[in-house]
């Protein structure tokens, strides 16, 4: 019996396809947060699920490449799941949860907690890569605002939220401007990521299937969110730590134990927190002789 | 010799006849039963049933074959037998936390009382074709089974926000005494009421709902929905009959009901508030009651305070456009004869196009 | 003698064999108020498009002495220079304030939003000249976080000036701005533009149907028939004595108070 291998070209993609989506690519490095078309391909997976990234990550992948797919911050969601078998199967690389040996990171809603170098690529799954989007629903209109740089709208969107909330409400998808120019949409991450995303090492690479956009910001770009003088931008931060592994500077997700509001909080990077505990950290749900990374120490 | 158009009838009935040929196609390849459409075309089967208004997946099966798989004349082929059949009463409000679950997931936890089941879904497959299936007599997969059945009472997800007052409390009418519509025996009017309209979407035809949901997250009337819990699976139908005073079970049906957590909404005054969207729709039909459920949430926006300025806010446009017989029956019928109409049109325009013919002619004299 | 501020020669607008305007010239000078009256269909509107951008003329020309001094061509100028214009030195009140507003956000928000388009960025300096300016519009401070859906239609072209004049523009445009409202309302809208033309040294192109409204606010008048402006002067002048026929029957068929 023939294999998908067989079948299909390295990557999923065909090389010409490859081609032109490394030129978007080529064209949204030179010009920073620009949102740059491309003729998005139908994936194997619906839209919405990644398509974008997925395509970019199998333009730049090559067979040396090591590859760590997170959705939410963990390696073992559904998607990501998905996603990282699907690679696995078409191009046959190499996979890794581990943070520090991936290559490429794909990654929808979160930065990873353990800092990228240089010679790491982080692609985003794009939902919605304009930012104007929901100021001004047409086209014409975003990417003529773009041109002249009018981005006073998306002030008054701040401006409405300390009026209406007496604080910004934006948490996630927070917007920000890219090397002083282009208004970019940092993808629904929390904005508790977005300072990692400032002078970040790594080469920051955004593929939004559905409605065909590459964006990209290069190593060591100046990435700014948007705030007032008087509200400057502040992230969010938790009274608690995190149960499993004791972090109190991670993003924790909540996890509700049972129907009286009973509730723990876990961090969000499972392989961050996988980490800490083989370190030995421990949390409040985790007794010190529980911890699992302790136990392997003994043993070896 | 010219001789007017006429043999309609004979026409009509040799068209059946050729219909029915078609229908059945090559004679060589074994028919279809209604027990492999009812059980291999299953999402089919479900599609029908909810915007057909009628849980009968016999009869669904039926319709199917019937129309050649055009799921909206099998719609409407289901939609004029209902027409036919007596009504005996109204069931009990059903109670979808007592569902019998095969799959349940929220989007907005990680985890939670009852746990996240996946059950069938295409979600997380890969859409390459399955060259393996081509071949028949296939063995299916076993799916493993859980060793301990989903818990029997699985809270909402929407009700554990509902503790702490962070969502807005579920409006009237989840009320058994409560008396709600049904556009089945009440013209429309408007303004609808919500029960109207949630009955009308999920009535609605798949594809338009959808196209309506996916516009408010582009940015006409977005309102940031979550899925707070989608549950799929098997519910009691219960029914008081008049003689006896209390409930009895009549029977199991299969529903998907999607809960959506939207947009907070609140001011200086009232402290932030997230707002529901809900959707529920017979049989497994997923794509259906999420898009259901991000209109539901759209309509509510006079209710809510907020501008009604995009197409799925417009209560009269959503309403009177998403029934899929209505439109398919408007939108072909001008395929029939329109020839007197259209000879008054006709008529005029050759008038008129002779009278500035004159015109020009004078004029140029 | 003061320079003009906008210079305007053989402006024409033509659509197809149609003409919008024809061979409209004028100088308009700095605190001056020009009212352009005559009929619907008269290319009123045409002109007043004509004289923002937004329309391209067929041929002629209208200058507009940039803050730098220099008399710069507006239809030669870039898109860019133009919308800059448009959201600095310039205002545009609409006959309908919900053309002119954003209804869904709140009257702070709409007075601030070109504060923040010329790069604002302290909220409460933004929001204390928000209530400065509703108080000169006289709008309750109170409804300062309220959405203009709430406010009356005279309450609204109120907000409309307000969020207009708030980058101080030297050259406002208005279309009809009395149109839908009624009298006592019209009366009171009148009188605060008038107060705030005159505070503020405003250079105004104004086009009204209304020779009430034109005799009260605007100093010189031309009037348009056809396309033409078939008559110019002082307001006073043309309504007191007019010349042309047009301009007689006009003002002896509206002005009977």
């Amino acid at each position: 019996m023939t294999t998908e291998n067989d079948i299909y070209n390295f990557a999923y993609l065909d090389e010409q396809t490859k081609k032109m989506i490394r030129r978007a690519i080529f064209k949204a490095i030179a010009i920073p947060g620009y949102q740059v078309p491309f003729a998005s391909r139908e994936m194997p997976m619906p839209y919405g699920w990644g398509t974008g990234g997925i395509q970019v990550t199998a333009t730049i992948l090559c067979p040396s490449d090591r590859l760590k797919v997170i959705d939410q911050g963990s390696d073992d969601t559904t998607n990501a799941v998905s996603i990282r078998r699907f690679f696995a199967k078409t191009a046959n690389v190499e996979t890794t949860t581990k943070t520090e040996q991936a290559t490429i990171i794909q990654t929808r809603h979160r930065i990873p907690e353990t800092a990228l170098r240089e010679d790491q690529t982080l692609v985003y799954q794009v939902p919605i890569p304009e930012p104007l989007r929901f100021l001004e629903p047409r086209e014409v209109e975003t990417r003529k605002m773009h041109a002249l740089e009018e981005y006073g709208l998306m002030h008054v969107k701040l401006y409405e939220d300390i009026s209406r909330h007496g604080a910004i409400a934006t948490t996630y998808a927070y917007p920000t401007q890219v090397n002083g120019r282009y208004m970019t949409d940092p993808s629904p991450i929390p904005k508790f990521d977005n300072p990692k995303m400032d002078q970040m090492p790594a080469l920051q690479l955004f593929g939004a299937g559905r409605e065909k956009r590459i964006y990209a910001i290069p190593p060591y770009t100046d990435v700014r969110s948007l705030d007032f003088e008087d509200h400057p931008f502040e992230v969010q931060q938790w009274e608690s730590a995190c149960a499993l592994c004791g972090d109190d500077q991670s993003f924790l997700d909540e996890v509700i134990l049972d129907d009286r509001g009973e509730r723990m909080f876990v961090c969000s990077d499972s392989h961050h927190c996988q980490t800490r505990q083989e370190q030995g950290f421990h949390g409040s749900q985790m007794p010190e002789n529980h911890a699992g990374g302790l136990q392997e120490k003994h043993d070896g | 010799m010219y001789v007017a158009v006429k043999g309609g009838e004979r026409a009509i009935e040799n068209a059946h006849k050729f219909l029915a040929e078609e229908r059945r196609g090559d004679k060589d390849v074994p028919e279809l039963s209604l027990d492999q459409i009812r059980e291999q075309l299953s999402l089919s089967i479900s599609r029908v049933m909810a915007e057909g208004s009628l849980y009968d997946p016999d009869l669904a099966a039926l319709a199917v074959k019937q129309a050649r798989g055009d799921l909206i004349e099998a719609i409407f082929l289901l939609r004029a037998y209902r027409t036919t059949l007596p009504r005996f009463g109204f069931t009990t409000a059903i109670e979808t936390s007592d569902m019998s679950l095969d799959r349940r997931i929220s989007a907005t936890f990680k985890d939670l009382p009852g746990g996240q089941v996946l059950g069938p879904t295409y979600d997380y497959t890969h859409r390459l074709l399955d060259f393996a299936l081509a071949a028949e007599g296939e063995e299916p997969l076993q799916a493993e089974t859980a060793d301990k059945a989903v818990e029997p009472e699985t809270p909402r997800v929407l009700e554990l926000l509902n503790h702490e007052g962070l969502i807005e409390q579920a409006a009237a009418g989840n009320d058994q005494d409560c008396e709600v519509g049904d556009l089945t025996r009440e013209p429309l009017d408007f303004p609808a009421g919500r029960d109207i309209r949630l009955q009308n979407l999920a009535r609605g035809d798949e594809g338009f709902i959808l196209a309506l949901g996916y516009s408010t997250q582009r940015g006409y009337a977005r309102n940031h929905a979550f899925v707070g819990e989608i549950r799929v699976g098997e519910v009691a139908v219960e029914m008081v009959p008049e003689e006896l005073g209390f409930a009895i079970e009549i029977g199991d049906i299969t529903i998907t009901e999607c809960e959506t957590v939207n947009q907070f909404k609140g001011s200086k005054k009232v402290p932030p508030q997230f707002t529901r969207g809900y959707g529920l729709t017979l049989g497994h039909n997923e794509r259906k009651t999420i898009a259901m459920a991000l209109v539901d949430r759209a309509l509510r926006a006079k209710e809510l305070g907020e501008e009604v300025e995009a197409a799925a806010q417009d209560e009269e446009f959503v309403l009177s456009h998403s029934d899929n017989i209505q439109a398919t029956g408007f939108v072909e019928h001008i395929k029939l004869p329109h020839y007197v109409d259209f000879q008054s049109e006709l008529e005029l325009v050759r008038r008129l196009r002779a009278e500035m013919v004159v015109e020009q002619k004078q004029a140029a004299e | 003698m003061d320079e003009p501020i906008m210079a305007v020669e053989g402006l024409t607008v033509k659509y197809g064999s149609h003409i919008g305007c024809k061979e409209v010239c004028f100088d308009l000078y700095p605190g001056e108020v020009l009212g352009i009256v005559g009929e619907s269909g008269s290319g009123k509107t045409t002109l007043l498009n004509a004289l923002h951008g937004r329309l391209e003329p067929s041929h002629g020309t209208v200058k507009y002495r940039t803050r730098m001094g220099g008399m710069d061509d507006i239809h030669a100028m870039g898109e860019p220079q133009r919308r800059l214009l448009m959201r600095t030195d310039w205002a545009y009140v609409h006959q309908n304030p919900r053309d002119g507003l954003r209804m869904a956000v709140s009257a702070g928000a709409n007075i601030g939003e070109r504060l923040m388009g010329v790069g604002w960025r302290h909220y409460g300096r933004i929001r204390d000249n928000a209530v400065g300016w509703l108080e000169d519009v006289e709008i309750d401070t109170e409804r300062v976080d309220d959405s203009p859906a709430t406010f009356s239609g005279g309450m609204q072209q109120r907000l409309q000036i307000a969020r207009n004049l708030v980058t101080n523009p030297r050259l406002v445009f208005m279309d009809e701005p009395t149109g839908g409202l009624d009298v006592s309302v019209q009366a009171r809208l009148l009188d605060l533009i008038r107060t705030l033309v005159a505070e503020k040294g405003l250079s105004v192109v104004i086009v009204t149907h209304d020779l009430a409204v034109a005799r009260l606010l605007s100093h010189r008048l031309m009037v348009m028939k056809s396309g033409e402006v078939v008559e110019q002067g002082l307001t006073d002048q043309i309504l007191d004595d007019p010349q042309h026929p047009y301009s007689q029957l006009l003002v002896s068929s509206i002005l009977q108070i």
